[in-house]
């Protein structure tokens, strides 16, 4: 029998990558007096998310603290997802946080804390846990979003974001408060025994997806996106497009595929969301003129197409052979999107100059010719969320499809192929402006200095991976397939 | 053979190896740049023409077969094969690549390194499409040659180069983001992406797709080849990419990328929605016809001379969509034969477009007038070529309109009768164009110091004009070698007569694991 010494420390291997980033972001704080130049708390902190990242390995699978935590397959795609999301966005604000002069040991600890409450939202098996994670994510969030003081841009990105998040983790708790009163715990396994039909249920998961569907900016919960994307410092905008978002959909993922039976009610919840999110996304981003901003609606149509293989999720439920090509396409999807969001900002980040300047299309005309690899890259990354072949997001895409028509939703296979086409009128209109428009107006003198050594190699990795997957979607996915999900209600 | 056996995935690839290694010569070594594309794209050339004796003249099946694994969740193969239908195909991008390339030499001024790259990058778009035997690797190269097709119309275009860019791709994304659906469907149906595959479950009757299914699907494939052909009321991309397209652009464009949608519609409505196929017939043929007419009279009031070649493409290719719902082996084979025939004429008549306006700067007719006078080798190529797209016999345009008139009227007589008035319209606004740009007096005096063709002119005029002479005399070369897929092609429409279509027959038996052992047994080939 174990004592409760052992018991504690076997728990203390479930979240082993949580304390390692909890560790180097404390450490980092602590560094700060002792080391002046930027590069070497950069080199510490970029040490922290890759060894947290790393830690997976030595991570017990299994479910700890008395059920509160499982850490399971699922888990430990998305750790690798976050940490390698918070290692990338790490370096490739280096070169941000010198050109803007920023403090760099509190933005990187920030980043490690963020990606902590996304490690545990991603393992989070019991709903109080889960809220723990939204919140260490979305209040380092809050503070990163703002970190640009003398930014009045950065300032009302971080109030509004700061305020609607309030409120959206409001109604999460109220839903889990609800979710409480029917099941008498706030453990997942117990929503697995509840009666479907019960309305109380309903409402109080229904609170719980408002919640969550404000952090992963789904339509009609979206607005707050657009503004805070734009405002917050470009780095901090990759870290929010990418991690959080994956993190929430993997919580969500987690609570709807417990429910049993959910079906119907739950299949048109996500029907109607995924369509409306969809449609937001792109037709609010066909008329935005500042990139950043397009970006952000291009987020909100991405988080509208992983809603599609929701919807597919809850519609085949009772099937598993055709439930685990919809979690992989949703994993496969997250992941691709995370990635080239990664790229995409860590480009715009560059291009953006001091103050974030540059921002408009008409900033990017000529890119082409005056910075042939930043332009190049940025192709390749549109051109993924686009979704055309040989690229991470049309695999990304192609899974959601056959995810959707396998469950027979033609009409929203449809829906999202009309999506897919508004799409390829704003991403490729900021190609063309890059390659087939003349700057107008004298240059700016930094105007062709390219990207700096770190957003370079932060963008080529970005690229890699994005053809890698576009080419050889075959291993992760087999990863992804091999265990579909432990989630433990199954 | 060399290749040992992998001839059909050197010709996708070699012009990709080009690109990459065009990269790295210097951008400012213009001549070398030229020379060097020129080279791979002749060496693609003769590497197609290999292909020829692979073909036997009439086998069924596909010939050079390269199978192997690549993804396997969803079983995605790479599937290559080439029949007579393609081979030609293939042949005429490699060909007019290469002509491409010749043409753009004095023609194309800045970015001349991405400009070749580009071309060659479509080449391997294009190859690909029509060599792939994958419904989703044939989607991929699909998607893939847009980029550069819409780079090469939004960089070195004309004016409004960007609006039609983007205008391109957009109606393109439209269809086949449709298509996408329709592939995934069929693939949720079956197992397998693999077309040999598929028709074969379709025909054994393993796969039984209940009317509507067949009906919705026809139309998510067919609606995508539509636009590309393009059909009638989906043709109005065509002009704006024409116009504002290089001329290498615009010979690539109606030469061989307006011929991806019609080869689409053999290689897949018609195999394999069959019923629908039949259903939508009719309703197919009367937009054709509108289309044949229609684009026609357009062309015939047109005051621009590259718009005027660009809707005589939309009656041209309506001859082709008629042949194809015709059901008739003949007119198949006419339908195959005006692709061909279309691809060297319209081809022909862009790049001596692009010639008059390389020396003039305008497309406007009323610019032109009395040309021959100044340029009289010119004009003589031009009269030539003019005659074959109109359908002058002996040439070219001939045979493909012929028997594409022939099939149909065994089918059905009145969609003759209205197609041939296409036949007159064409010879209309071509002596009409040809006779206010070249003859008469000279109606600008600036006209009058206008030079005469260059060697380099001459030699791809030459070429265009023996093929052009070759295809209208040697029809038979052609027609023997295609003439059994178009065979099969009908007979698949018509399942009772399976046996004689000679597929090959795998006994495939009934469930989805066995769909598997079939792709296997290919594989193991």
């Amino acid at each position: 029998m174990e004592n409760l010494n052992q018991i504690m420390l076997r728990n203390v291997f479930h979240v082993l990558p949580e304390l390692v980033w909890c560790g180097f972001g404390v450490l980092l704080m602590l560094l700060q007096p002792f080391l002046k130049s930027r590069q070497s708390l950069t080199f510490v902190a970029m040490i922290g998310a890759a060894a947290g990242t790393l830690s997976t390995f030595f991570t017990l699978l299994g479910s700890g603290f008395s059920g509160l935590i499982t850490f399971d397959t699922f888990s430990l795609f998305f750790h690798w997802l976050v940490g390698l999301v918070a290692f990338l966005v790490i370096l490739g604000s280096d070169s941000y946080l010198e050109r803007e002069n920023l403090d760099a040991a509190e933005f990187y600890a920030l980043i490690l804390f963020a990606t902590v409450g996304m490690g545990v939202l991603a393992s989070a098996q019991e709903l109080l846990t889960a809220f723990i994670g939204l919140e260490m994510s979305s209040i380092a969030s809050y503070i990163l979003a703002g970190y640009r003081r003398d930014s009045i841009k950065a300032s009302e990105s971080a109030v509004k974001y700061f305020l609607l998040g309030s409120f959206a983790t409001a109604f999460f708790l109220y839903g889990i408060a609800l979710v409480y009163g029917v099941t008498g715990s706030t453990n997942l396994m117990a929503l697995a025994d509840a009666s479907p039909n019960s309305t109380l249920l309903r409402l109080g998961l229904t609170l719980i997806l408002v919640g969550l569907g404000f952090k992963v900016a789904a339509a009609p919960f979206q607005i707050w996106t657009p503004d805070v994307y734009e405002g917050a410092p470009t780095p901090v905008t990759a870290l929010l497009s990418a991690g959080p978002k994956a993190a929430t959909f993997a919580l969500l993922l987690r609570i709807f595929s417990t429910i049993h039976a959910a079906t119907d009610f739950w299949f048109w919840v996500f029907w109607i969301l995924a369509v409306l999110t969809m449609f937001v996304g792109n037709l609010g981003a066909i008329v935005q003129n500042n990139v950043k901003r397009m970006l952000a609606y291009s987020s909100i149509a991405h988080a509208g197409y992983t809603l599609v293989a929701f919807a597919a999720v809850t519609f085949v439920r009772t099937d598993p052979d055709a439930v685990a090509p919809a979690y992989a396409a949703i994993l496969f999807f997250l992941a691709s999107y995370a990635l080239v969001s990664v790229g995409t900002f860590t480009v715009v980040s560059e291009i953006g100059g001091q103050g974030e300047r540059y921002l408009t299309y008409d900033d990017y005309a000529g890119l082409g010719t005056r910075q042939p690899f930043a332009a190049a890259a940025l192709s390749l990354f549109l051109l993924s969320l686009l979704g055309l072949p040989i690229t991470a997001g049309f695999f990304g895409k192609l899974y959601i499809f056959t995810a959707a028509i396998k469950s027979n939703l033609i009409w929203l296979a449809v829906l999202m192929a009309i999506n897919s086409v508004i799409g390829a009128y704003y991403y490729f209109r900021l190609i063309v402006v890059m390659y087939m428009r003349e700057y107008k107006g004298t240059l700016p003198a930094d105007a062709s200095k390219g990207l700096s050594a770190t957003a370079a190699m932060v963008v080529t990795v970005a690229a890699l991976i994005t053809l890698y997957l576009g080419l050889l979607p075959n291993h992760i996915l087999g990863i992804v397939l091999s265990q579909p999900l432990m989630l433990s209600a199954r | 053979m060399a290749l040992n056996g992998h001839l059909l995935t050197f010709l996708i690839f070699f012009p990709a190896a080009g690109a990459l290694a065009l990269l790295w010569l210097r951008g400012d070594d213009e001549v070398w740049i030229r020379r060097f594309a020129l080279v791979v794209s002749l060496v693609e050339f003769v590497a197609s023409l290999l292909m020829v004796r692979a073909v036997t003249i009439g086998a069924n099946g596909y010939s050079l077969e390269e199978f192997s694994r690549w993804i396997s969740a969803p079983a995605i193969n790479y599937h290559l094969g080439v029949d007579g239908i393609s081979l030609f195909l293939v042949i005429l991008t490699t060909f007019l690549t290469s002509i491409c390339v010749l043409a753009s030499w004095k023609g194309v001024h800045h970015r001349i390194k991405e400009f070749h790259v580009m071309l060659l990058l479509l080449e391997v778009g294009v190859v690909g499409v029509f060599l792939s035997l994958d419904m989703f690797l044939f989607f991929l190269f699909w998607e893939i040659m847009l980029i550069p097709m819409a780079f090469l119309i939004g960089i070195w275009g004309h004016d409004r180069r960007i609006y039609a860019a983007i205008k391109f791709i957009l109606y393109t994304m439209a269809g086949s983001i449709l298509m996408l659906v329709g592939i995934i469907w069929l693939y949720n149906a079956t197992g397998t992406f693999d077309l040999p595959t598929i028709q074969l479950m379709l025909h054994n009757g393993q796969i039984v797709l209940s009317e509507r299914t067949e009906v919705i699907l026809f139309l998510a494939f067919f609606i995508a080849f539509a636009i590309k052909v393009p059909l009638f009321p989906l043709h109005t991309w065509l002009p704006d990419a024409h116009v504002e397209a290089p001329t290498a652009g615009s010979i690539i464009l109606a030469g061989v990328l307006l011929k991806m949608g019609t080869y689409g519609m053999i290689r897949f409505c018609l195999p394999l929605f069959p019923e629908a196929s039949r259903r939508a017939a009719p309703y197919v043929a009367a937009l054709a016809i509108i289309g044949i007419i229609y684009g026609a009279l357009v062309a015939l009031v047109q005051p621009n001379l590259k718009k005027l070649v660009a809707y005589s493409s939309v009656s041209h290719l309506g001859f082709v969509v008629l042949g194809i719902f015709a059901f008739r082996e003949i007119s198949m084979q006419g339908a195959v034969y005006q692709m061909l025939a279309h691809g060297i004429s319209t081809g022909g008549l862009f790049l001596l477009v692009g010639m008059l306006h390389d020396r003039t700067h305008t497309f406007e007719i009323s610019e032109y007038g009395g040309l021959c006078v100044p340029m009289p080798r010119l004009a003589a190529f031009f009269l030539f070529v003019a005659l074959s797209s109109m359908g002058l016999p002996m040439l070219n345009g001939f045979v493909g309109e012929f028997l594409i008139l022939l099939g149909t009227y065994q089918a059905h007589w009145h969609w003759a009768a209205w197609a041939a008035t296409g036949v007159i319209l064409s010879a209309c606004y071509l002596l009409w164009s040809y006779q206010r740009v070249f003859f008469g007096a000279v109606t600008h005096e600036k006209n009058r110091e206008l030079k005469d063709t260059s060697a380099r002119e001459n030699s791809m005029l030459w070429a265009l004009a023996v093929v052009i002479l070759w295809m209208g005399i040697g029809s038979p070369f052609f027609t023997r070698r295609f003439a059994a897929p178009c065979k099969t092609v009908i007979e698949q429409m018509n399942p009772n007569l399976m046996h004689e279509a000679g597929l090959p027959r795998i006994s495939v038996p009934h469930n989805g694991q066995q769909a598997m052992d079939a792709t296997e047994r290919l594989a193991s080939r």
